[in-house]
C-alpha cells in the first residue's frame, strides 16, 4: 500500500512539473511586488508574523501553485484571472534566485545575543 | 485696583447680588452712548483713548462688589485630589478646569501631582495608561467634560478594554447662569459623563464641596478594586472658582481612603482546581493580564514549575520569564492552537477571551463561519479571573462565553499563592515523576523554537528596507547592558524582541493597547518612560509610523519635560494591516490587489520623522536605510537619553 501511495505521489508530481511553465526570475520579482507578496512575506522573502520564509523555498512550482490556489492557513487566495499560474512559476523562480539566507552562527550579533 | 474680601460669599447670596446689580445697571446710560459722546480736548502729549477705552473706564461696575477670594473651592478639591497621592497630572488646558488648574500650580504648589503639558486628551489618558503599567499607580487626567472627553474616549476605552485605571476629572459648567459665552454653552453638559459610562467603571457629579470630596474618594477605592478601570468625576465650573462657603470651611473633611484587598478565589473552588491540573497529564497555562503587581511573575513562576506546565502567554502583560524553559515560545496563532490542543487541562489567568484561545474559526480567506472546540474531548477548561466580577453590555471587549469545567471569580493574582499550595499538597511521587519528564520535553522544545526563531531573524540581515528582526537584533545589542524597559508592544514587529530580547522584570514588557485603538503607542511610551525616570531606567519604544501620526505632539512633551525616551521608528510607510485587510478583501472578491495602496500608504510624500522630531525639539537621526548604519544611529541617539533627553531613530523598515 505504501508503495502505491509513493508511485502515486511520484507521478502526480511528475505530472505537476511537467505542466509547470518555466519561470522567468525579472518578471517574478515585479509580479512579487505587484501582488503583495512583500506585505507578509516581506521583500527579501525572510516571512515575519504573518507568512512563511519563501526565500531558499523546499516548495516545487506546483506545490507553490497548488497552495496559492487553495492555501491551508490564513493565506488570501489567488485566483487564476488574478495571478496565472505562468506567473506564479515566474515569482517561483525569483525565490529560488533569492540567496541562501545566513544561519544566525554566520552573524556575529546574533551569535553574540544567541550565546549571552 | 479691587478691593480684596476675606468674607466668603455664598452661592445663593452671589447670584441674589448679580440680580440686583443686572437691575440698576438697566437704570445707567449704556456704555455704547456713552463712547459716542464727543471727547474732551486730548493733551498733546497723550495718544487720545479708543471708544473702547473709553466704556470700559466709563461704564457702570460689575454687578457683584467682590473681585478675589482667599480661597476658592477648587482649592479644597486639591487638598482632596492630593490626598489620593498622585504624582502627576496630565492635560491638555481646558477653560472648564482652570479653577482647577489655578490651584494645582499655585496653591499646590505644582508638586504631587505635578503638572504635564500633553497636547491632546488622547495622549494625556493612553500616557496615563503607560505610566501604570510601570509604575502600578494611576494618573490623574483633566480634560472638558464635552470637546476633551471627545478627544479622550478612545484612549479611555484602551484603558478600560486592558484592565488600566485612570482617574479622570472633567471640568463641566452645570449651571447655566454661570455659563458667560457661547463658548461655555458649548462646552457644557448635561451628563458628561455619559459618553464614556459603557467603558468606565464608576462616575459622578458632585453638587458640592463635601458631595465632591467622598465621591471622589469612592471613585479612586471603585478603580482600585480589581477589575481596575478607569473611573471620571465631574468637577463643577462653580465650585471650582466661587468662594468656599464659610460653613464648608469649618465643617469639610477628606473622607480616609482604604482600598479593598483583591478578592481571591473560594478555597474549595481552588482546591478543585488543583486536583484537575495535578490530575492532567499536559495541562497548560494561559497568562492574559495575570501579573497585575510584579509579584505576580514569580508566583506564575512557581505554578508552572510545580505542574511543569507549559505558559503561553497573551503578551499583555510581562505575566512570565521568557527564556524559562516553560514559557511557550509560540507566538502564531496557529502555533498557539497546537499547544492548547494537546493540553488535557487548560487554565486561563484573566484571559479575557479564553473560548478565542480554545476554539478555531473559519480563516478570513475563506467564505461563511463555522467554528470548532480546539480542545480535546474531556479536556478540562478552568478560569480565574476578575472579569467575571464585572460586566458591561454594549462594548463587546468581554469575548464570546466559554463553556468551561470550573469558573472561579476571583484575582487571579491574589488566587496563585493558595492554588499553588494546593497543587503542592496534592503532588504525589508519581504525578512529580510525570510532570518532571514532562519538563525535560518541554525545555527541549524551548530551546528548539529559540534557536529557530534565531535563524529566521537571520533571513533578510542585509536587506533594505531593514527587517524588524535586524532592528530588533541591532537595538538590543546597544540596550542589552543597561537597565532597560521595552514600553512598546511588539504585535506589529512579528513579535522579535520577545523572540530575541531576554525579559524576566515586570518593568520590562508593558503589552499592548487594550483595545487596539492606534494612536495609543507613542503616549503611552512617553507615560511609561516618565514612570521609568525616576529609577534611572532607559526606556526604548520601536515606534510604529501610523501610530505616531495621531498625536505628534507628545514629542513635544517628552522633549520639554526631559523625558528619557529612546525611539527607535517601525517606519514601513503605511498602515500594514489594514493593507493586508485589502488584500483578504480583494482575493475574497477574486480581484487583483493592485488598488489595495488606496488608503492604507502613507508614501509619496515619505514622512521624514527625524526631521518631525527634530521640530518638536527632540534629538534625532535618519531615516536610515543601510541597515550597516542601524547600530552606531542608536548607540549615539542612547548616550542623548542617558543625559536625561528623549530621541528618535528614523528607520525605514519592511512591513512586519
Amino acid at each position: 500500500m505504501k508503495t502505491l501511495c509513493a508511485i502515486a505521489i511520484v507521478l502526480t508530481a511528475a505530472t505537476a512539473l511537467a505542466q509547470a511553465p518555466a519561470g522567468n526570475v525579472e518578471n517574478g520579482k515585479k509580479q512579487y511586488l505587484r501582488a503583495g507578496c512583500w506585505e507578509c512575506h516581506g521583500y527579501a522573502g525572510q516571512g515575519g508574523r504573518d507568512g512563511a520564509r519563501l526565500a531558499d523555498t523546499a516548495l516545487s512550482t506546483a506545490q507553490l501553485t497548488r497552495y496559492v490556489r487553495k492555501p491551508t492557513g490564513g493565506m488570501p487566495a489567488y485566483i487564476d484571472k488574478v495571478m496565472t499560474d505562468q506567473e506564479l512559476s515566474d515569482i517561483w523562480a525569483y525565490l529560488k534566485s533569492m540567496p541562501t539566507p545566513k544561519a544566525a552562527k554566520d552573524i556575529p550579533l546574533l551569535n553574540e545575543l544567541k550565546g549571552q | 485696583m479691587a478691593k480684596s474680601k476675606k468674607d466668603a460669599v455664598g452661592r445663593r447670596g452671589f447670584l441674589k447680588r448679580a440680580a440686583a446689580g443686572a437691575a440698576a445697571a438697566l437704570a445707567v446710560k449704556p456704555a455704547a452712548a456713552l463712547a459716542q459722546q464727543p471727547a474732551e480736548a486730548a493733551r498733546p502729549a497723550a495718544p487720545p483713548a479708543s471708544a473702547r477705552t473709553v466704556a470700559l473706564e466709563t461704564a457702570p461696575p460689575p454687578p457683584a462688589d467682590v473681585y478675589t477670594t482667599d480661597r476658592p473651592g477648587a482649592d479644597f478639591m486639591v487638598d482632596v485630589l492630593k490626598s489620593l497621592n498622585f504624582d502627576y497630572i496630565f492635560a491638555n488646558p481646558g477653560s472648564s478646569f482652570r479653577g482647577l488648574q489655578e490651584s494645582f500650580i499655585n496653591y499646590g504648589k505644582n508638586t504631587k501631582p505635578e503638572w504635564i503639558t500633553c497636547c491632546h486628551e488622547e495622549s494625556s489618558v493612553a500616557m496615563a495608561h503607560g505610566y501604570y503599567k510601570i509604575e502600578g499607580k494611576p494618573i490623574l487626567c483633566m480634560a472638558h467634560g464635552t470637546v476633551g472627553l471627545q478627544h479622550a474616549s478612545m484612549a479611555l476605552y484602551n484603558a478600560y478594554a486592558d484592565r488600566v485605571p485612570v482617574y479622570l476629572v472633567l471640568g463641566n459648567e452645570q449651571e447655566i447662569a454661570f455659563r458667560r459665552s457661547d463658548v461655555e454653552w458649548t462646552h457644557a453638559v448635561q451628563d458628561a459623563a455619559s459618553m464614556v459610562r459603557d467603558y468606565t467603571k464608576w462616575d459622578d457629579s458632585p453638587i458640592s464641596l463635601g458631595h465632591f470630596a467622598e465621591s471622589s474618594v469612592k471613585a479612586y477605592k471603585v478603580m482600585m478594586t480589581p477589575p481596575y478601570e478607569p473611573v471620571v468625576i465631574c468637577a463643577n465650573g462653580g465650585l471650582q472658582e466661587e468662594p468656599m462657603p464659610e460653613e464648608d470651611r469649618r465643617t469639610l473633611r477628606i473622607p480616609k481612603l482604604v482600598i479593598p484587598s483583591p478578592p481571591a478565589g473560594d478555597p474549595n473552588a481552588v482546591l478543585e482546581a488543583a486536583k484537575l491540573l495535578v490530575a492532567a497529564d499536559n495541562p497548560v497555562i494561559v497568562a492574559g493580564r495575570v501579573a497585575r503587581t510584579p509579584n505576580g511573575i514569580p508566583l506564575l513562576v512557581e505554578l508552572a514549575e510545580t505542574l511543569s506546565a507549559t505558559v503561553i502567554d497573551r503578551k499583555f502583560r510581562m505575566n512570565f520569564p521568557n527564556r524559562h524553559p516553560l514559557f511557550n515560545p509560540a507566538c502564531a496563532p496557529a502555533d498557539l492552537s497546537r499547544v492548547v490542543a494537546a493540553a488535557d487541562a487548560v487554565l486561563g489567568l484573566e484571559v479575557p477571551d479564553f473560548w478565542n484561545a480554545t476554539h478555531a474559526q473559519t480563516p478570513i480567506n475563506r467564505m461563511g463561519m463555522t467554528s470548532r472546540p480546539i480542545t480535546k474531548q474531556g479536556a478540562k477548561l478552568i478560569t480565574i479571573t476578575a472579569g467575571d466580577l464585572f460586566s458591561r453590555s454594549n462594548y463587546q471587549d468581554f469575548g464570546r462565553y466559554a463553556e468551561l469545567d470550573l469558573a472561579i471569580a476571583a484575582d487571579a493574582e491574589a488566587t496563585l499563592p493558595a492554588l499553588i499550595e494546593a497543587c503542592k499538597r496534592l503532588m504525589t511521587p508519581e504525578r512529580k515523576r510525570v510532570a518532571e519528564e514532562r519538563g525535560r520535553k518541554l525545555a527541549a522544545e524551548h530551546k528548539r523554537v529559540r534557536d529557530r526563531d534565531f535563524d529566521l531573524a537571520a533571513a533578510g540581515w542585509d536587506a533594505s528596507p531593514i527587517t524588524t528582526a535586524r532592528l530588533s537584533a541591532e537595538l538590543y545589542n546597544v540596550i542589552r547592558k543597561e537597565d532597560w524597559s521595552f514600553v512598546s508592544d511588539t504585535t506589529f514587529i512579528s513579535w522579535w524582541p520577545l523572540r530575541l530580547w531576554d525579559f524576566d522584570k515586570h518593568y520590562q514588557f508593558i503589552g499592548g493597547h487594550g483595545a487596539y485603538g492606534v494612536g495609543y503607542q507613542a503616549p503611552a511610551a512617553v507615560g511609561a518612560a516618565l514612570a521609568n525616570k525616576k529609577h534611572g531606567r532607559i526606556s526604548v519604544n520601536i515606534q510604529c509610523d501610523g501610530d505616531l501620526n495621531y498625536a505628534p505632539g507628545v514629542l513635544w512633551t517628552a522633549a520639554h519635560h526631559k523625558i528619557p525616551l529612546l525611539n527607535v521608528m517601525h517606519n514601513n510607510r503605511g498602515y500594514h494591516q489594514e493593507r493586508m485587510f485589502l488584500q483578504d478583501m480583494a482575493s475574497r472578491a477574486g480581484r487583483g490587489i493592485e488598488n489595495t495602496h488606496i488608503g492604507v500608504a502613507l508614501d509619496n510624500p515619505n514622512i521624514n520623522f527625524a526631521m518631525l522630531a527634530k521640530a518638536y525639539g527632540m534629538w534625532s537621526a535618519g531615516p536610515i536605510e543601510n541597515p550597516k548604519d542601524l547600530g552606531p544611529a542608536i548607540k549615539a541617539a542612547l548616550e542623548v537619553v542617558k543625559k536625561g533627553e528623549p530621541a528618535l531613530v528614523d528607520v525605514v523598515t519592511q512591513a512586519r
